[in-house]
């Protein structure tokens, strides 16, 4: 074996990169699995601080038997007055996992707080995010081209390293600096301990349950990024994307 | 040559695990819930731990405005008297004969009925109910602290773990730092009346740091300990701060 000089044009993707991947990729389908398990528990979603069943709804999603499933005693008000808020006691039996749902979804939520943590450590002081990721040589002309290579699904070959294409840059960009920390800081932002330490975040993100329909919107765009990232990588030479990502060198 | 890196790749490696290490540490000198082996119960230790070590103590959940009370679904247990007879019996009397012995590592043990509760001075919130499930709702809360009845009973030194039993068959702890908590209190009332049989009359727990189920309604008796008191493996988290 010879050790040739890599210059930053043909280098590989660094160890700790594919490990921080790969760990993430497990949690992520982990984390998926058991958020939609949560939202067929309680498939309706609001804006604001406070919802429920009782209270109007944004949207609900026909997901489970949970859905609209009307299953209340009669509304009880809590005094008086003219539209007091009420109370009423639930007949039906719910479809309810979240005792295994919700525990595997914070055990997986370390494996990607962690090693995502040290992915943006590294990556920042390794200049992996300036050398690799940073679309540098933007222009309307480069990124206009790209849209229509897309299009016509010309994916250039893989390069069995970190040498992105201008698009390819961009989505990376979004969903690392703004998907990633958007859902993980509303994840923690449906966390009573962590609100009441740092109330900040109920004020960024308009509320508790604005936090969770924000994060189920970022946990869909992340699921359609994993979609397009497949594509792209089996249109660019799967085996050899794979190869790159693991044991290649 | 490469230049010599100031903080090295093992140098790194080193530190970060030495300082995890800390952090189960700190766990270890204090007593944990069993994980029977489940690798949800461990990771659930970790939140816990995690919590515990990186989150300020006793901040305070959110306080809001009267005008912000909600709408309120009782969930779970909505009437203990459909399937036992003695909350029936007190239910049928306004809870006048009812009564909550405290016991355990305390120096006065004593049994206190509602008149008693309502005796101490009264603490009123307005805080957002997390439930599991996924929704939320503000609801106005009045009761006695926890800690007041704690110190009133004379809590031990060696006591770590406050247990509620309830009419419901419920039975679960949280620990000092939320049995202390500010805000950690035994609610008589709700939105300005009675704590209504719904909501866990005639006395329920309120824990504004964790999730809904926290709160345990229907109050039948609690035990101050210095152990974990293990109810077997309920397939929930006992910590639920998130």
């Amino acid at each position: 074996m010879t050790h040739q000089p890599v210059d930053s044009e043909h280098a590989p993707h660094k160890r700790w990169v594919k490990s921080s991947h790969w760990i993430i990729t497990l949690s992520f389908f982990a984390l998926v699995f058991t958020g939609v398990e949560m939202i067929m528990v309680h498939p309706r979603f609001y804006w604001g601080e406070v919802g429920n069943d009782l209270t109007p709804v944004l949207f609900e999603l026909p997901v489970s038997r949970n859905y609209q499933h009307g299953g209340w005693e009669k509304s009880v008000p809590f005094s008086e007055a003219a539209g007091a808020p009420v109370s009423a006691a639930r007949t039906y039996d719910i479809f309810n996992q979240n005792g295994w749902g919700r525990s595997l979804h914070f055990l997986a939520g370390w494996f990607l707080l962690v090693p995502g943590l040290i992915y943006f450590i590294a990556g920042i002081f390794t200049g992996h995010f300036r050398k690799h990721l940073w679309p540098k040589e933007f222009s309307l002309k480069l990124f206009w081209n790209d849209i229509i290579n897309h299009v016509r699904m010309q994916i250039p070959p893989a390069t069995n390293g970190p040498q992105y294409g201008l698009l390819q840059k961009l989505s990376y960009v979004i969903v690392l600096f703004f998907l990633m920390p958007v859902i993980v800081m509303t994840g923690m932002t449906m966390s009573p301990a962590i609100t009441a330490a740092y109330p900040f975040l109920l004020k960024i993100f308009f509320g508790a349950q604005s936090a969770r329909t924000i994060h189920f919107f970022a946990s869909t765009a992340l699921v359609l990024f994993l979609i397009v990232h497949v594509v792209m990588v089996i249109k660019s030479g799967f085996k050899q994307q794979v190869r790159a990502m693991t044991i290649g060198k | 040559m490469e230049k010599k890196k100031i903080i090295t790749r093992r140098k790194a490696i080193i530190t970060g695990l030495t300082s995890i290490g800390g952090l189960f540490l700190a766990g270890c000198s204090k007593p944990l819930p069993p994980t029977y082996g489940n690798i949800l119960r461990m990771g659930d230790n970790l939140t816990y731990v995690a919590h515990r070590a990186l989150l300020p103590g006793q901040s305070l959940a959110k306080e809001y405005n009267y005008r912000d009370i909600s709408s309120f679904p009782a969930t779970g247990t909505t009437n203990p008297a459909s399937f036992n007879e003695d909350y029936s019996r007190l239910q049928k009397n306004a809870f006048a004969d009812w009564a909550l012995p405290i016991e355990g590592s305390v120096s006065r043990p004593g049994s206190y009925s509602l008149a008693d509760l309502q005796k101490f001075p009264s603490h009123t919130h307005i805080t957002r109910h997390t439930c599991e499930e996924g929704w939320t709702a503000i609801g106005q809360w009045t009761g006695v602290p926890l800690s007041t009845i704690l110190q009133s009973v004379g809590i031990l030194p060696s006591a770590r773990f406050i247990n509620f039993y309830a009419y419901d068959g419920y039975i679960d702890s949280i620990d000092l730092l939320d049995a202390f908590h500010p805000q950690t209190m035994l609610a008589y009332g709700m939105n300005g009346r009675d704590l209504p049989v719904a909501h866990g009359a005639p006395v329920r727990v309120r824990v504004e740091n964790q999730i809904g189920y926290k709160s345990m309604k229907y109050l039948q008796r609690i035990v101050v300990t210095d152990e974990f008191v293990d109810p077997g493996d309920s397939g929930w988290a006992w910590y639920t701060g998130i």
